[in-house]
């Protein structure tokens, strides 16, 4: 362990502002990466479907 | 040798073979993905010491590096496959390419953002229009160029090419991004990770960013895999194979 207490850890030395935006943004990335394709597999099923149903019709 | 090489090529190549066989690999990649980055960040964030000279916001770095490191490969993959695609018009190619250009995208302005937040407390400033800043930038207009050129097209296989093309045409930026911090007299430091020199970096720092580098790599190995997959279902969505496996995808 470099701290020695949670609030410690949370300061980083007075470069929290830093540090913690990094990992911040870090995080909005991963995530965009990870919901990206979740939404294409919805957007694959919703077409289909449509073309199904005007197939039909 | 070159038959049998020929043949495991074409078979490779074909999506619906590509698309059974790669089945179950982006879900163990993804959950590899998961605990090396994890375990690399925490160990970064709360367990490596502090620098000497750069306090605490050095540890930016299991971030930045990686995802700079990540922006560079996946751009020359978009490269090879498009060359690939071009060469020997090679569909699967071209999806793969095609699925890289976001991933490719967000970690660039990942590594420009992270990039300029390190820069305010180390260097006093945001943003310098230093060598490898800049030759980052434009990484990362290459990528909306292709992005922008893969969909404005009516036909989707003229927005492969054009952006394959573009592609090509941008490696040579990728030797200009790494021999920045050498060619110029640049404020950002030279290359953290040398293999011929004693490394510079305690062991106590390096491990987590060897780890960190490893995850975002397999991370993007399981993304790449997953989205070009996707990619088959949609472009090839007038097979019958295609809608079936698109009609089992809603069940699960």
């Amino acid at each position: 362990m470099a701290f020695t207490s949670f609030s410690e850890f949370f300061a980083m030395g007075g470069h929290a502002l830093y540090v913690w935006s990094s990992y911040g943004i870090g995080a909005a990335i991963i995530l965009f990466n990870v919901v990206s394709p979740m939404r294409f597999k919805k957007r694959l099923i919703i077409e289909q479907k449509r073309r199904e149903r005007r197939e039909q019709a | 040798m070159w038959q049998v090489f020929v043949r495991w090529f074409h078979k490779w190549s074909s999506p619906k073979w590509f698309y059974e066989m790669s089945r179950p690999w982006s879900f163990w990649l993804g959950i590899l993905a998961i605990a090396l980055i994890s375990i690399a960040l925490v160990w970064g964030l709360a367990f490596s010491p502090m620098e000497r000279v750069q306090g605490n916001s050095y540890r930016i770095i299991f971030l930045h590096v990686p995802a700079a490191f990540l922006s560079q490969a996946i751009y020359m993959t978009i490269a090879i496959a498009g060359a690939v695609g071009l060469i020997w018009r090679i569909k699967l190619a071209f999806y793969a390419a095609k699925q890289c250009i976001p991933i490719g995208m967000s970690m660039a302005v990942l590594a420009l953002v992270t990039g300029a937040i390190w820069g305010k407390p180390t260097w006093g400033a945001w943003w310098v229009w230093d060598a490898r800043l800049t030759s980052m930038l434009i990484l990362l207009l290459l990528y909306l160029g292709l992005w922008a050129l893969q969909n404005a097209m009516e036909r989707e296989e003229s927005g492969d090419r054009a952006a394959a093309i573009l592609a090509l045409v941008g490696v040579v930026n990728i030797p200009i991004i790494k021999f920045s911090v050498n060619w110029w007299n640049t404020l950002h430091q030279p290359a953290t990770l040398k293999i011929s020199t004693s490394a510079p970096m305690h062991v106590s720092m390096l491990i987590p960013l060897l780890l960190s580098i490893l995850g975002f790599y397999v991370a993007f190995m399981a993304l790449m895999l997953i989205r070009t997959r996707y990619e088959i279902l949609s472009r090839e969505k007038k097979a019958k194979w295609v809608q079936d496996e698109v009609r089992r995808l809603e069940v699960n």
